[in-house]
């Protein structure tokens, strides 16, 4: 998913961080403290845009609450990303197409019925479903007879996906239209969750008052106020919440979130407002988070234009990758709140690779110059970068041609386009003339998401028109792999091709700027940027 | 009086009529594409983007969407929101918050606001008038969002008064706080305006001639000065209840008080049709009752005001 465009707010909080305080925090708790396991925490959230179904959670005000209602096959390690199995005991495949699902034996919807093979099917077949209109419905477009349930044009043809066999309560197959190794790592996310038989007959009336199989469970949804969950007793996954519940109290500002964390009237917040950024390391002492976030900022460019064109403008990009000083930026403009990138896919992903971009993201502004001469220049002497002037990125554009324009003489200027729909509309309608802003945030902690959703050719994200056929070989070949791990090395053989033709340059990786208030304790960040929440512990 | 007002309430039919087409207009042509929004820009999947568009009526053309729209009215379904829940639903939560806050914040417009006014006006070039005046200045120019933090910062983050956003909207003691924010700006309009209505008035005849009489100065004051220097006010006061209702989104946003304003300004950026047009028709009408009874008042300030 592009940078910062999961929802609105989302967009807002992911560019705060461009004016973050300098100095490195510690994320993770100050330890130590008696708990109280019964006790709730507040959770500083927005109000759910849809009913809370696992497919039509695609924002964070209600992505965040339905993920701790339910609970999939597999969720990913807060500490470390990595996919980890919860209801299923094992997602076996011998041909990257076919996958045999095992289920644990013991889990329940808070409803109390068992969790059976069936609760996952039935949930996949519904969301799919065309017709009941789950925003995150293409999530199973791999899965074969998707197009049956879910066809381009008119009514499904059946309701049940043929890809999907039931074998018994703990054991079914997914069969995929195409291989895809890294399928697992889709499972992980929040759409895949099971359903309690209950749901299917009133759908509108569970997704007011859902009931799910996750850590936490529906308590009451007081509109644009709060929603509150408590503990489920009976929850049986690997992570079991050593707090009484998770309060997610609405809130329309982040500036009012953060005199509420202040005051403590708040418990954990999302991300600080970008007016308490340069203090709030100071405000909050060793309750400031900063953690690294799976995301990525790049400047991209519009290779649909003749003038981008050619084996030797592939030169010219990678001359202007150098002549931007990523470490003097990140340390001034952005004060030290990112982290200079070396490679396109973000820092602490499964198949991260520090380097891969090489010397073209090292600032060398001689060699720049030669680079940009080399490949015969620059059109016009003149680039560019448009980006959304409501998203607090003009300072660092700005920033960004100052060097270019310093260490190569080429005259770049920055394009503001006045709002994220504006912008982004300019550039899916390839209305752009140069350079543009651009970014990813992890749809799932695996280095292929962000490479074969925005650099494959056609993919639904390649902005910049990218197509090159060694990418698209060795990104397919990845795909065929047998296990994660070679599918994540895979992988990185394509991302190197990146480097030879730099579509896009990588400019630093996001963080999470937060903290915590004083009644709790062992807060800790994951790279989605929401915090380990049955970790959390509050204060006896 | 009783024709008068008929007549008064009849006119509202055809206004509520032109403002829910003019509102339903306008949010449609807002640039940008509800559906697709909801899909952050993540390529949104066409097949299910048209059948959301059916389910939410848009894939109808406009004049059929409004006329489907003004049908459900009649059936007092206000349509729904994106998350399920019935319009109606969401009004029926949000302006009882935001008419407690108004009500608290017109208390004070009324009861300082006035007061000021009054002893500024009796007393021109006092002392006390000079400190009125300047403090009002002080508040006019000082954006409503600065008042709001710097009171938020004070009295919730440094001497820990009172909570530093409303944890619960019922509690009028939490609501004073904003309440005061809110009226900051009008309840400095209201103390000029009453000054300035009362320096005029104290030079009339009719205040002469009262003194003339013999008249004690608390009747002097109150029925003669007051009430004719009150016009003016009113007619503010009354529109600016009509305000206070729907402009409150930004003390709602830094108090973080689920009003009507923070409600619309959602609405608004997710372009949810049916809840802009709900809010705001009702909101059109508040201002029309509220001048209604502006109106009304006059007759009540000043007999010789007749309503043919």
């Amino acid at each position: 998913m592009p940078a910062g465009t999961r929802v609105r707010w989302a967009v807002v909080s992911a560019t705060s961080v461009a004016l973050v305080a300098t100095g490195c925090g510690s994320s993770g708790g100050s330890g130590g403290g008696s708990s109280d396991a019964s006790k709730t925490f507040t959770y500083q959230s927005s109000e759910p845009q849809n009913p809370l179904q696992p497919a039509n959670a695609n924002e964070t005000g209600g992505g965040r609450i339905v993920q701790n209602l339910f609970k999939g096959l597999a969720d990913y390690d807060p500490s470390n990303g990595k996919l980890r199995m919860q209801v299923a005991d094992s997602i076996d495949t011998s041909d990257a197409q076919t996958y045999n699902v095992t289920l644990k034996s013991g889990w329940t919807f808070h409803d109390g019925t068992p969790v059976t093979s069936q609760s996952f099917v039935d949930a996949w077949n519904w969301a799919a479903n065309v017709g009941n209109n789950q925003i995150n419905s293409s999530w199973f477009g791999d899965i074969e007879g998707y197009k049956d349930v879910h066809p381009e044009n008119g009514s499904p043809t059946t309701d049940k996906m043929s890809g999907l066999t039931v074998q018994d309560d703990t054991h079914f197959t997914i069969k995929l239209y195409n291989k895809v190794s890294y399928f697992p790592y889709k499972l992980g996310y929040v759409a895949f969750s099971p359903l309690p038989q209950g749901f299917f007959k009133d759908p509108a009336g569970y997704g007011q008052k859902p009931v799910g199989n996750g850590p936490y469970e529906f308590v009451s949804w007081d509109h644009n106020s709060q929603v509150v969950t408590k503990t489920f007793a009976n929850y049986q996954g690997v992570d079991k919440p050593k707090n009484g519940g998770v309060v997610f109290k609405m809130y329309t500002t982040a500036e009012a979130a953060y005199a509420d964390l202040q005051s403590n009237n708040l418990d954990v917040i999302d991300q600080v407002p970008p007016s308490a950024l340069a203090n709030y390391k100071n405000d909050l002492g060793d309750r400031a988070i900063d953690a690294p976030q799976g995301a990525i900022q790049n400047v991209g460019f519009t290779l649909y234009q003749s003038d981008w064109q050619g084996q030797d403008k592939a030169k010219v990009r990678q001359g202007l990758s150098m002549a931007i000083d990523r470490d003097t930026i990140t340390k001034t403009v952005l004060q030290g709140s990112r982290k200079a990138a070396t490679a396109w896919v973000a820092e602490g992903v499964e198949g991260y690779k520090s380097g891969t971009c090489g010397d073209f993201c090292t600032y060398n502004p001689d060699k720049a110059k030669q680079l940009i001469q080399e490949g015969g220049g620059v059109p016009g002497n003149a680039v560019k970068i448009t980006y959304n002037a409501d998203g607090g990125h003009k300072e660092w554009v700005d920033a960004v041609c100052n060097s270019i324009r310093q260490a190569t003489g080429v005259n770049c200027s920055g394009d503001p386009k006045t709002d994220f729909k504006t912008a982004r509309a300019a550039i899916t309608g390839h209305q752009i003339d140069g350079m543009f802003r651009t970014g990813w945030v992890q749809d799932y902690p695996l280095n292929a998401n962000f490479l074969a959703d925005v650099y494959r050719t056609g993919a639904a994200s390649n902005d910049t028109g990218y197509s090159s056929p060694e990418f698209d070989k060795l990104s397919t070949e990845a795909d065929q792999a047998a296990s994660i791990q070679d599918t994540a090395t895979g992988y990185q053989k394509a991302e190197e091709q990146l480097a030879l033709d730099m579509p896009a340059i990588p400019l630093w990786y996001y963080r999470t700027n937060s903290g915590y208030s004083t009644n709790v304790q062992n807060v800790t960040f994951d790279s989605f940027g929401n915090p380990a929440w049955t970790q959390v512990e509050v204060k006896g | 009086m009783g024709h008068y007002v008929l007549r008064r309430v009849l006119q509202m039919i055809p206004v509520f009529f032109g403002a829910t087409l003019l509102i339903f207009l306008m949010v449609y042509s807002l640039p940008g594409d509800p559906i697709a929004a909801m899909f952050g820009d993540k390529a949104a999947d066409p097949a299910q983007v048209a059948s959301l568009r059916h389910k939410y009526y848009l894939d109808q053309p406009l004049w059929k969407q409004y006329l489907h729209y003004m049908n459900n009215i009649f059936h007092l379904d206000f349509g729904t929101s994106f998350t399920g829940r019935p319009v109606s639903e969401i009004m029926a939560d949000a302006f009882p918050v935001t008419i407690r806050l108004a009500l608290v914040a017109f208390f004070f417009e009324i009861f300082i606001g006035l007061p000021l006014g009054l002893i500024a006006g009796l007393y021109r070039g006092s002392v006390a008038d000079t400190l009125v005046l300047v403090l009002t200045l002080i508040v006019i120019s000082i954006p409503v969002f600065v008042l709001g933090y710097i009171a938020q910062t004070i009295f919730a983050i440094n001497l820990g008064w009172v909570t530093a956003t409303v944890q619960d909207s019922t509690d009028i003691s939490q609501l004073i706080l904003p309440g005061l924010v809110l009226a900051s700006l009008s309840l400095a309009y209201v103390a000029r305006l009453t000054r300035t209505s009362i320096g005029e008035n104290l030079r009339a005849d009719y205040m002469r001639t009262a003194v003339a009489k013999g008249l004690p100065r608390h009747t002097i004051i109150g029925r003669h000065l007051l009430r004719n220097s009150l016009i003016p006010v009113v007619t503010f006061l009354g529109t600016d209840l009509g305000a206070l209702m729907g402009g409150a989104i930004v003390t709602e946003g830094i108090f973080n008080i689920a009003g009507v304003g923070n409600v619309l300004y959602k609405a608004i950026n997710q372009k949810e049709g049916p809840t802009v047009v709900g809010i705001v028709t009702v909101l059109v009408l508040v201002y029309l009752v509220a001048s209604l009874v502006v109106d009304l008042l006059y007759a009540v300030l000043d007999p010789r005001i007749r309503y043919a």
